[in-house]
C-alpha cells in the first residue's frame, strides 16, 4: 500500500473565495508537504470547508491558483482531480452495499478486476465482514471507515478530510483520530483534514494551520503552535491561555521586560513578538503555580500577587482555579495534584511561573479573540 | 353544604371480582374495519364477479341474459376488435414513455434547481389538474383543429408530411382525428402523473451524493448513471403505473381527438355496453380482459425493475 508515485506538494496561491460580498477565503498562500498529515483549524465560517471544496474541485476559486507537485489543477473537473475527500456526512450511496461503494471510483475509472483491491482495502478498515450490507445498516464509525475506504482505494495524491469525525460521539471520535493515523502513516498519503476541533488537529496532525476570517493566523507543528502563540486568536483558540496586557519595559541580551498593572515580568526576546511599546504576555494555565498569601516564593519568577481564588475545581489529576485579580481580569491555572493543599475559593494567592514558560504577542490585539468561538463551534 | 357532602357517598360495598375471568376478545379494530370491507365487497368484489360472469352470458337487452357458460365470448371480442385493442397498449405505452422523458428532466430542474420556488413549480405542474379532464381535452381539440394555427405553422415547416409519413397523421393537413393528436392528447393529460411521483424521489436524494459522485471520476452525465438515476427508480416505476395505468382504460383522449381509426378498448367497451343490444357480454369480456391484461403488465414490469417493495 505504499507504493503511491512521488508526486510533490499540494500548493495554493493567493486562493481567494468570494460568496457575493463575503469573502470566505482570502488570498490563500499554503504549501503541503507530500505525505504530511495537514490540519486546517478553525472555528464555522473562517473558510476551511471553502478552502478544501476548492483543493476537490466542487467550489471554483475566484482568484488564484492550485497545483499538485508541477500540475496545475486550478482549472480542472473534479472527476479528473487525483484528488479524494471523505465528506463530513460520508455521503455514501445508499442502493449500493458497503462492496459497492468502495469499488464505486474504481469502477468509474475502468478497472476491470476490483474484487482483491476492495477486499483488501476493507479488511485495512476493519469491515470485510459487511461487505454485503448497506450504508443505512451500520453504524456511524462504520459508515466513517466506509467513507475513508472509498476515497483511499483510488490512492489519491491528496485525500481531503472534511470533519470526518463530527458527527461520531466522543469516544468513537477519539477511536477513529487514532485509527486514521495509523492509517495515513500505513499509506503515506499526504491527508488534508479540516476540523473545528483544536484537541482533534493537535492528535493527528503534523502540521496545523489556524484560520480566522479566511486567512492563516498561524501555521506549524502543534507543539510550535501551542507553546508559541503568534496571535491572542491563536493563543485562546488552541488550549487555553492566560493574556495579561502590558508595556515593554526594556530588554536586556536575551530577556525582554514587560511592565503590567504595576508589576515586571521577564520573558525570553525569542518568544516575544512585540519589540517595543503595548504588549500582551500569555503563559498557559499549566504552568502557573499559586502561592498562599505571605508564603515564600522561589526568586527569579514571574509574579502576580494580589489574586483571589474564585473557583477551584478538583478534577484528579489537576486542580483548575479561576483566580481574580486586582484589576478585575480572571486567570485560569491548573495545578497538578502532588498532595498539596487545596486553595479554597476565596483566599487570597499569587500567581508565580517560571519566566522562560512566558509568551509575549504584539498589543492592541482583542485579548478575548478565538475564546468564545471555540466554544460556540464546539456546541 | 358541608354536612351534606360529607354525607354524599355512603361507603358502596365492593363488588367481589367476577369468578372466571374470561379473556376480553377487542371487537373494536373489527368495527373500525367493517365499513373499508364492506365496502369493498359491494363496490369491487361484487362487480367483479358481476363481469366476469356478465362475460360468459348470452342474451340481449330485451330478452334479458342468462349464464351459458359461452367462452366464445372472450374468441369473438379479440377477433373482432384486436386492432383496438392493439391501439390501447401502442397509445398507452408511448404515452407513458413519453410522459417519462418529458417528466424526468422537469422533475429532476425543479427538485435539483427549483430552490424556493420547488413547491410554486410543483403547484404550476398540477394547476391544469383543477380544470376538468374533459374541458382541457376539448381546448386541445381548437387548438389542434384543421385551421388553427398549430396546423398551420406545422403545414408550412412541412412536417405535417413528414409525421403523415410516419404514420402519426392519417392525412398531412389535419392534426386531429389521428393516432398523434390522441397520443398528444394523453401526455398532456397524465404528465403530472408522472411528474409528481418522479419529484418525490429526485427531492428525497441528498445533492452531496452528486458531489461524491464528482469526487469519484464521475461526470455529470455518470453521476446521473450511476447515483441519480438508481436512487429515482422507485420514482420511475410509480410514475410509469400511474401513467400506463389510466392511461391503458382511458378513451376520452380517442374519442375527442381521435377518429374511428384511433379506437381504442375504452370506446369499444363504452359502445358495447351502452349503445348495443347484444353487447354486454362482448363488453364484460373486454373489460376483465383489461383490468386482467394491466394486471400481468404491471406485476412483470415491477418484478423485472426489481422493485417489489412498491407492492
Amino acid at each position: 500500500m505504499s507504493t503511491f508515485d512521488a508526486v510533490g506538494d499540494l500548493r495554493l496561491q493567493g486562493l481567494t473565495k468570494r460568496f457575493g460580498s463575503f469573502t470566505a477565503v482570502d488570498g490563500l498562500d499554503l504549501t503541503i508537504a507530500q505525505g504530511s498529515f495537514f490540519a486546517l483549524l478553525g472555528a464555522s465560517g473562517c473558510g476551511k470547508t471553502t478552502t478544501l471544496r476548492m483543493v476537490s474541485g466542487l467550489e471554483a476559486p475566484t482568484a488564484g491558483r492550485i497545483y499538485l507537485g508541477d500540475a496545475e489543477v486550478t482549472d480542472t473537473k473534479p472527476y479528473k482531480r487525483p484528488v479524494n475527500t471523505v465528506f463530513q456526512n460520508y455521503a455514501l450511496f445508499p442502493h449500493l452495499d458497503i462492496f459497492e461503494n468502495v469499488a464505486f471510483g474504481l469502477r468509474r475509472r475502468g478497472v476491470k478486476d476490483v474484487k482483491k483491491q476492495v477486499e483488501d482495502m476493507l479488511t485495512l478498515v476493519e469491515l470485510g465482514h459487511l461487505a454485503r450490507r448497506k450504508p443505512a445498516q451500520l453504524s456511524g464509525g462504520q459508515q466513517q471507515r466506509v467513507a475513508v475506504a472509498r476515497a483511499l482505494i483510488n490512492q489519491p495524491q491528496v485525500l481531503l478530510l472534511d470533519e470526518p469525525l463530527g458527527a461520531l460521539d466522543l469516544k468513537l471520535r477519539r477511536q477513529m483520530q487514532i485509527e486514521l493515523k495509523h492509517i495515513q502513516t500505513e499509506v503515506g498519503l499526504t491527508f488534508v483534514h479540516v476540523t473545528h476541533d483544536q484537541e482533534e488537529a493537535m492528535t493527528m496532525a503534523d502540521t496545523i494551520a489556524v484560520m480566522n476570517a479566511g486567512r492563516i493566523e498561524q501555521m506549524g507543528s502543534p507543539e510550535e503552535l501551542y507553546e508559541n502563540p503568534a496571535t491572542t486568536f491563536v493563543a485562546n483558540f488552541l488550549g487555553q491561555s492566560n493574556l495579561v496586557a502590558g508595556t515593554v519595559a526594556g530588554r536586556d541580551g536575551d530577556t525582554v521586560t514587560v511592565e503590567s498593572h504595576g508589576r515586571r515580568m521577564s520573558l525570553p526576546a525569542a518568544r516575544c513578538r512585540a519589540e517595543s511599546g503595548a504588549a500582551i504576555i500569555g503563559v498557559r494555565p499549566e504552568k502557573v503555580h499559586l502561592a498562599a498569601d505571605g508564603a515564600q516564593i522561589p526568586a527569579g519568577r514571574n509574579v502576580l500577587d494580589g489574586g483571589v481564588v474564585t473557583d477551584a475545581s478538583f478534577i484528579g489529576v489537576s486542580t483548575q482555579y479561576l483566580v481574580k485579580m486586582p484589576w478585575g481580569q480572571e486567570l485560569a491555572v491548573f495545578e497538578q495534584n502532588s498532595g498539596q493543599e487545596i486553595h479554597r475559593p476565596g483566599s487570597e494567592v499569587s500567581l508565580h511561573w517560571e519566566p522562560g514558560q512566558t509568551f509575549g504577542l504584539d498589543g492592541g490585539q482583542d485579548i478575548d479573540a478565538g475564546a468564545e468561538t471555540d466554544e460556540e463551534a464546539a456546541s | 353544604m358541608t354536612a351534606a357532602t360529607a354525607e354524599a357517598e355512603p361507603a358502596t360495598p365492593l363488588t367481589p371480582p367476577a369468578a372466571e375471568h374470561k379473556p376480553k376478545r377487542n371487537v373494536l379494530p373489527y368495527l373500525l374495519l367493517a365499513p373499508g370491507v364492506l365496502w369493498l365487497i359491494v363496490f369491487f368484489l361484487v362487480p367483479i364477479i358481476t363481469a366476469v360472469s356478465a362475460s360468459v352470458q348470452t342474451g340481449s337487452i330485451d330478452e334479458g341474459f342468462t349464464l351459458t357458460w359461452r367462452w366464445a365470448n372472450y374468441s369473438d371480442m379479440f377477433s373482432l376488435y384486436n386492432s383496438e385493442i392493439v391501439h390501447s397498449v401502442i397509445y398507452s405505452v408511448t404515452c407513458t414513455v413519453l410522459c417519462l422523458l418529458l417528466g424526468y428532466p422537469l422533475a429532476y430542474f425543479i427538485a435539483f434547481r427549483g430552490g424556493r420556488w420547488k413547491n410554486l413549480l410543483m403547484a404550476l405542474v398540477i394547476a391544469p389538474a383543477f380544470t376538468s379532464f374533459l374541458i382541457r381535452t376539448i381546448a386541445w381539440e381548437t387548438i389542434l383543429a384543421d385551421h388553427g394555427p398549430v396546423t398551420r405553422v406545422l403545414m408550412d415547416l412541412r412536417l405535417t408530411n413528414v409525421m403523415a409519413h410516419m404514420g402519426l397523421l392519417t392525412n398531412d393537413h389535419q392534426l386531429l382525428n389521428s393516432p398523434f393528436s390522441v397520443i398528444f392528447g394523453m401526455v398532456y393529460n397524465f404528465l403530472p402523473f408522472t411528474v409528481l411521483p418522479l419529484y418525490t424521489s429526485l427531492e428525497k436524494i441528498d445533492p452531496r451524493l452528486h458531489e461524491a459522485g464528482a469526487d469519484l471520476y464521475c461526470s455529470a452525465y455518470r453521476t446521473w448513471r450511476y447515483v441519480t438515476w438508481p436512487l429515482s427508480l422507485p420514482g420511475v416505476i410509480a410514475g410509469t403505473l400511474l401513467t400506463f395505468i389510466p392511461a391503458v382504460g382511458d378513451y376520452v383522449n380517442a374519442y375527442m381527438l381521435g377518429s374511428p381509426n384511433t379506437m381504442v378498448i375504452g370506446q369499444v367497451i363504452e359502445n358495447q355496453a351502452l349503445r348495443t343490444e347484444l353487447g354486454y357480454p362482448i363488453a364484460s369480456a373486454m373489460g376483465v380482459v383489461l383490468t386482467a391484461g394491466t394486471l400481468i403488465i404491471v406485476l412483470g414490469y415491477v418484478k423485472k425493475a426489481g422493485t417489489e417493495d412498491l407492492l
